[in-house]
């Protein structure tokens, strides 16, 4: 069965079954592999994407059930034209293994496009579904506070 | 002594190699080099390992894993300090499986000694106990060695390439070396003329490498500095390649299912149901587990899934209860080590007030953020193998085993790790990859664990006993008496890593317990060894992870006995034995403005842990919020003797801390029916953005020694948390995670 996806701007007709969750779709049949999968339950964050903007996990949501537009990290910027949160991201040197960096950076982008200049308290409530085995919270912290001021100053 | 400095010196020398349009450079080790990994490849031939020039520009060789610790960038700085490149415009590869990439700082960790009070002599012994793993192929990344393996031999690579391309430009321009300077990837003549390392490289591959000394620490451009990692970019946009993310033409993806019970098969298996579903290309029977090739990972698992399996019973005590009963039991044999007994403890001044204590720590699963996979292509005379690893040279010999081909026929590629640990140290994913690939003869084939799969089937920090005996008098340590019992990690994960059987005393199972640099009188430490149960293996810190905890915490109820302030207390018995462990002691002490007392609802408390070279002390700071126990605060200094790269250093002890701190509130591996119970994050979750606190790090430079930097900060995490909360709570945590006995805010 063909269901037609846009994901990152770009039209694709993928063939799989309808309960096939978005994250697999993206990684295995589209071949965007920067999305990741940690879990499968909507417990690391790793998975995150947009749909019409919004963070969701791609891990818990079917192909069928896909019901907008998607955008992937590799759809917010690429090496030579970073978004301003991937920037952030750098000037920061924010990851460690990198694992979990996709998802923290697509669930950032998205609370920052909603809060131009969240608290401490509302980066807690936004993040707290993202795991970071290796520890890197506090420069996260700080990467969102410096992309919130560079995205006002652009 | 003599010789064994001519030893070392020798291991030194210098080799260079002609390669099209190029030259490559490279330290020999010990007597002979050992065989160079670079192939011959397009008439590219590269003679030694860990840089080469030619035409396209400076490529740098970085052996080791990149797991996060930024050991990619940190080697490449070495070699780019003293070859005055800019890292970031240097190509950087990992390379192959190689014995000439092996790892000389970790075997010497294993020579007896407390590590704190070792003289030079000693240090050049542990050199050249670790040219050992050379001839056991040790490439391995792990216990904290990487810069102290790289220091010295990639700076002398570095310099002796420099010199080299200058003494080309030299002849070249008929002027002599010396009036010659490098810069940028250029050699720069008095008159101002560049000529780039490219251009200088045929003609260095024709003259006799030059030797030289080391560059002074004062000019140093890159050590010591915040150098911007390469990796960086890559990973802030999706497009770092790790395991996962190998795409070959061709492809399958495959998803396992492994029996629940350690080391046994299973007796029936029916996969009438799985034959028919989506996707499904092939059903394999790998005896002690079940595989599904498929089109698609989530199609893979869920046909696995549907497999009936009925598995053998564990060979192996079923329940967390009775597993701890046997470890308890190993208290009645003959310890396997007392590696340290000074004075006496049996015999106890009057009026001494005695403590004993019996502290209980769990196994624990390692949970990297990227779950267990690797990609494997049998071609039938060969085997290629991409895999996030920490031990190629291990890879490729176990793969080469199980296909029955010569290890030259396997090709390990070694993708960046998300997340090691120590996990990663293991080949049992890769081997499962392997056996899938080898019933697939031309077909590349991803094989990626589920969460739940990972998450059951690691190689777990052993859960742990100690008991403890210690006494004070008029406020001052006079005895302490540790019993630690547990599986053996060395005897276990250390004998499967190199295919030997390990005997002796085991000094990793007393590792941070025995070798504590506190002037105790009367001070024994004695291990007793479980036998195999669950699997073991090397968790982040290892001994130490359990160790440092005990050590620590019954120090904190001899301080708290003695009436003694805890911080005051550590300090006064660090300052007679080892200056450095005082010093971390003060420094925390005055980062967070220790004064001994805290407000109501607030409680602090102060951790001490050597172990890897390195001693760290931590204080942490817990509130009491609305009845739920909070951390608000955490203050590390940590003592590395040379610090590489500030800024990496510092996430490298945070990370550790963060490490320690998510096990000792949450983290635990329980047993029923032989299998493990918990399965995914909610089973086993970890410190979040919101229950973090703020960290602040001081890193030192007193000890003469380089300490290591993945691992010291892990130790004291644990027991500064539970130090903490009785200061808060007045309750002694003496068994961990915390969550079960404290209401911990989540
Ligand atoms: S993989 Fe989707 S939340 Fe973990
Ligand atoms: S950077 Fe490794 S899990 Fe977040």
């Amino acid at each position: 069965m063909s269901t037609t996806l846009r994901i990152n701007g770009i039209t694709h007709q993928v063939d799989l079954p309808d309960d096939v969750p978005l994250l697999w779709v993206l990684r295995d049949e589209v071949g965007l592999t920067g999305t990741k999968f940690g879990c499968g339950v909507a417990a690391c964050g790793a998975c995150t994407v947009h749909i019409d903007g919004e963070a969701v996990r791609s891990c818990q949501v079917a192909l069928s059930d896909v019901w907008g537009d998607v955008t992937t990290i590799e759809g917010i910027g690429t090496p030579d034209t970073m978004a301003a949160v991937q920037q952030a991201w750098v000037a920061n040197q924010v990851a460690q293994c990198g694992y979990c960096q996709s998802g923290q950076i697509m669930q950032a982008a998205s609370l920052l496009a909603e809060n131009p200049s969240p608290s401490d308290a509302e980066i807690d409530e936004a993040m707290q579904g993202n795991l970071c085995r290796c520890g890197t919270y506090p420069r996260i912290r700080a990467a969102i506070h410096d992309a919130a001021k560079m995205m006002k100053e652009a | 002594m003599a010789s064994i400095r001519k030893i070392a010196r020798r291991s030194f020398l210098i080799g260079s190699a002609a390669i099209v349009g190029g030259v490559a450079f490279g330290t020999y080790k010990y007597h002979q080099p050992a065989p160079n990994p670079l192939e011959e490849k397009d008439g590219r031939a590269v003679l030694n390992p860990f840089v080469f020039v030619d035409q396209s520009g400076v490529t740098l060789i970085a052996p080791r894993a990149e797991m996060g610790q930024g050991v990619k960038s940190s080697w490449a700085s070495l070699i780019a300090e003293e070859l005055d490149v800019d890292p970031a415009k240097v190509s950087v590869l990992h390379g192959p499986a190689a014995k000439a990439y092996y790892n000389s700082a970790m075997m010497s960790e294993a020579l007896p000694g407390r590590g704190y009070d070792a003289s030079d002599f000693q240090h050049s012994l542990g050199e050249i106990v670790g040219h050992m793993s050379k001839f056991l192929d040790l490439q391995v990344t792990g216990g904290s060695s990487s810069m102290r393996d790289g220091f010295d031999r990639m700076r002398q690579a570095g310099a002796s390439a420099r010199e080299t391309l200058k003494q080309a430009a030299a002849d070249q321009l008929g002027v002599s070396r010396d009036q010659l300077k490098t810069e940028d990837g250029h050699v720069v003549a008095p008159d101002g003329t560049r000529l780039s390392y490219s251009t200088l490289a045929a003609a260095a591959a024709m003259i006799e490498p030059v030797e030289t000394g080391l560059r002074p620490a004062s000019s140093w451009r890159l050590i010591g500095k915040d150098v911007p990692r390469i990796d960086m970019v890559a990973k802030s946009t999706g497009t770092a390649e790790f395991g996962v993310d190998v795409r070959l033409p061709g492809m399958k993806f495959a998803a396992i299912k492994q029996s629940p019970h350690f080391g046994v098969g299973k007796t029936a298996f029916d996969a009438s149901a799985a034959e028919g579903m989506a996707g499904v290309e092939k059903i394999l029977d790998l005896g002690d587990a079940v595989a599904v090739v498929a089109t698609n990972t989530w199609l893979a698992q869920q046909a696995v899934d549907a497999i009936d399996v009925t598995w053998d019973p564990a060979p192996y005590p079923e329940t967390t209860d009775a597993i701890f009963d046997e470890i308890a039991r190993s208290f009645g044999n003959a310890p396997n080590s007392t590696m340290r007994d000074d004075g006496d403890v049996d015999t106890l001044p009057d009026g001494a007030t005695v403590i004993e204590a019996e502290y209980r720590l769990p196994y624990l699963a390692h949970a990297t953020m990227e779950p267990m996979n690797a990609t494997a292509l049998y071609t039938g005379d060969g085997l290629q193998i991409w895999a996030p690893n920490q031990g190629p040279t291990v890879v490729q010999k176990n793969a080469a085993e199980l296909a029955g081909l010569e290890k030259d026929a396997v090709e390990v590629n070694t993708t960046y790790l998300g997340g090691g640990f120590g996990r990663r140290i293991e080949t049992d994913y890769t081997d499962r990859a392997v056996q899938i690939a080898l019933q697939m003869p031309g077909t590349p084939v991803q094989l990626t664990w589920s969460r739940e799969e990972d998450m059951s089937h690691d190689f777990y920090r052993p859960g742990a006993i100690a008991r403890y005996r210690a006494a004070v008098k008029d406020g001052n340590a006079v005895m302490v008496h540790g019993k630690i019992a547990a599986q053996s990690t060395t005897v276990e994960g250390a004998g499967r890593m190199l295919g030997l059987p390990m005997t002796g005393p085991d000094k990793g199972h007393v590792d941070a317990a025995f070798n504590q640099p506190l002037a105790i009188p009367n001070f024994r430490v004695e291990g007793y060894l479980a036998k195999p149960m669950i699997p073991v293996g090397f968790w982040r810190s290892v001994g130490a992870s359990f160790n440092g905890f005990f050590s620590d915490c019954i120090i904190d109820e001899m301080a708290h006995a003695a009436g003694r302030d805890p911080l005051e207390f550590r300090l006064e018995l660090a300052h007679p034995e080892w200056e450095p462990a005082a010093k971390v002691l003060e420094t925390v002490r005055d980062m967070s403005g220790w004064t001994g007392k805290t407000a109501d609802g607030i409680g602090r408390g102060v951790a001490l842990a050597y172990s890897f070279g390195t001693p760290v002390a931590q204080v942490i700071e817990v509130a009491n919020q609305d009845g739920q126990i909070r951390m608000t605060n955490a203050w590390i200094a940590a003592d590395l003797g040379r610090v590489i790269d500030p800024q990496n250093t510092r996430a490298q002890m945070f990370g550790g801390m963060v490490y320690g701190l998510s096990a000792a509130c949450f983290g635990e591996i329980t047993f029923q029916g032989g299998a493990v119970e918990q399965q995914n994050f909610p089973d086993y979750d970890a410190l979040r953005m919101h229950t973090m606190p703020k960290v602040e790090v001081a890193l030192l430079e007193n000890q003469p020694h380089m300490g290591g930097a993945g691992e010291p900060g892990t130790p004291p995490a644990a027991p500064a948390l539970a130090n903490a909360i009785f200061d808060l709570t007045g309750r002694r945590a003496r068994q961990l995670p915390l969550m079960h006995d404290f209401d911990l805010f989540i």
